[in-house]
């Protein structure tokens, strides 16, 4: 028998989901940083708008799969929208995370499944970061976010 | 030494990576290979692609001649005794799990098998695995307070009459050295069969398998500068006749019929199917490499690019190092205070350095020394002061936006 996956409250998503404008204005002026140091601050400090899991929800069964350094998703759909929270270990993993969700937090399955991680990174300047060598889980965690969502 | 000449046989390490040129500290995973191992697989191709023990023309008695041929480079390379020692693997995993396997009629419940805490996964699971099959009984090797082979420890462990003791010759973490030598002659005396896992020492050290005693050593082509896909199984002769083969078809049969099949003599014996030729070759070209290049000069100059990480990092108050000690080899392993190790490698990476972070294959060992991962930065025979100091100058850009107040 597996243990269940904690249900996460839902204010919990949408308090996340409130910050939406902010993470697509940060996601923005990521995308336009001309320089690697730029592009990792501003990485960093949008990591910092994760919510931090608490140690109680990072159970086995949430974690993710296949990554080196760990992480954490959460699911919940409310009216045809999904919504995700997440949590890793690492600051740039933690960034990343956000990117991911600002581009999927409310959206439909059909959204979900169209969405095409690889290039949304690549267009952020952040190629690469979503190779299949699983070192920083973030393939993982985004294949995981589009199964929940069929 | 000339060691810009020897680096300028390494094309790949004349690459940029957007601005920077690449560092690469990582050749404990795999090392770059040099122009006359990819010329080497490149001739093979184009003049000598034939199966080998097979054909009954010349193409294919000039491949034969030319993997048989390194497997003598290898006997002298090892110092083994017979050219029958030899066996071709696919790497150190495939040597040892042959080996593991070979093993299974010669164990039975209760069997003790002693492992080196900090050995490779590839040294731990095929263990393992034998003593699912067998009943045999698993027990790690501790290490002392310096993340060293506890050697009184070891001691009081072979009282028990272990049947097996599976060693590192040098830690793929810390870079750590063990006296195999005197561990293996330890583990004679107490009756137990030894092996050695050699991937991380055969590029860096004088490897010499009558000296270190051992039963069986085992080391993978791609960490000294040859291809992947070829590693060695070496055996003492009476031991490896002792094994049986793990896979079985192709050039190792003698004869076969419907009411049987008997298996020819080692060392083919232990190599069925078609051979990685290709690979082979290019190793035979590493070996040259290495016998011209590989001598007192390049192992001092390993030692000193060596010392100059671990200073380099010792210098910087956030660092912590793990069992760096003076005459390791090869390698170095450390954290950031606070920061984890993925964002140390990301951030270098971004500067054009090449480090590993993780847990490197050895999670007993991770969890010995109780850490999620590490930074493990490690060299070869090509790398330089430009090397360390960019690699060194990397880590304190890191630092200053990891610190940074947002």
């Amino acid at each position: 028998m597996t243990d269940a996956l904690p249900i996460l409250p839902a204010a919990q998503f949408s308090a996340f989901y409130q910050q939406q404008d902010k993470l697509l204005s940060a996601r923005d002026k990521l995308a336009q940083a001309s320089n690697w140091q730029d592009k990792y601050r501003l990485l960093m400090q949008l990591g910092k708008l994760l919510p931090i899991l608490e140690d109680s929800l990072k159970t086995e069964h949430a974690r993710v799969d296949g990554c080196e350094s760990a992480a954490w998703l959460y699911h919940c759909e409310i009216d045809g929208q999904h919504f995700y929270l997440a949590d890793s270990e690492a600051r740039i993993v933690k960034g990343l995370i956000v990117l991911l969700l600002a581009e999927t937090n409310g959206k439909s399955s059909a959204e979900i499944a169209a969405f095409m991680p690889e290039q949304y990174f690549a267009e952020l300047g952040l190629a690469g970061q979503l190779s299949p060598s699983r070192s920083n889980g973030l393939f993982a965690l985004a294949s995981k976010l589009q199964l929940l969502a069929l | 030494m000339n060691h810009a000449a020897i680096r300028a046989q390494f094309p790949l390490l004349t690459l940029c990576q957007g601005d920077y040129p690449l560092c690469y500290l990582d050749t404990a995973a795999t090392a770059q290979k040099p122009e006359c191992v990819i010329a080497a697989m490149d001739n093979y191709y184009r003049q000598q692609n034939a199966n080998v023990h097979r054909g009954s023309y010349q193409l294919s008695a000039s491949a034969t001649s030319a993997v048989e041929a390194v497997r003598d480079q290898l006997v002298s390379f090892i110092n083994a005794c017979a050219r029958q020692e030899i066996i071709f693997t696919h790497g150190t995993t495939e040597s040892l799990n042959l080996l593991a396997y070979g093993l299974t009629p010669h164990l039975t419940a209760g069997d003790v098998i002693l492992v080196d805490s900090a050995a490779h996964h590839a040294n731990l699971v095929p263990w393992q695995q034998l003593a699912l099959r067998t009943g045999a009984i698993v027990e790690p090797i501790a290490l002392d307070s310096q993340q060293r082979l506890n050697i009184e420890a070891f001691k009081s462990q072979l009282a028990r009459n272990p049947k097996l003791v599976a060693l590192s010759h040098v830690s793929n973490v810390l870079g750590t050295v063990n006296d195999v030598a005197q561990l293996c002659q330890l583990a004679k005396h107490a009756g137990a069969i030894t092996v050695v896992d050699g991937a991380q020492a055969i590029a860096h050290l004088n490897v010499d398998v009558q000296t270190i005693g051992c039963d069986f050593y085992a080391f993978s082509g791609h960490k000294m500068y040859g291809p992947t896909g070829v590693g060695v199984l070496w055996g003492k002769l009476s031991e490896l006749e002792q094994l049986t083969p793990m896979l079985t078809g192709g050039e190792m049969i003698k004869t076969v019929s419907f009411s049987g099949t008997t298996f020819g003599a080692l060392p083919h014996r232990l190599e069925a199917g078609t051979p990685p030729i290709a690979e082979i070759i290019g190793l035979g070209a590493a070996l040259e490499f290495l016998k011209q290049h590989a001598n007192n000069d390049s192992h001092a100059h390993e030692q000193h690019m060596l010392q100059l990480l671990q200073q380099g990092l010792a210098q910087l108050p956030e660092i912590e190092l793990y069992g760096a000690h003076s005459d390791n080899c090869g390698a170095v392993a450390f954290n950031v205070r606070g920061e984890h190790h993925q964002d140390i490698g990301a951030l270098l990476d971004q500067q054009g350095v090449a480090i590993r972070c993780g847990h490197h294959c050895a999670m007993p060992l991770m969890e010995l020394l109780q850490l999620s991962g590490c930074c493990r930065a490690s060299i070869g025979i090509y790398t330089n002061e430009q090397d360390i100091q960019q690699f060194l100058a990397a880590l304190k850009q890191a630092l200053e936006l990891l610190n940074e107040d947002f």
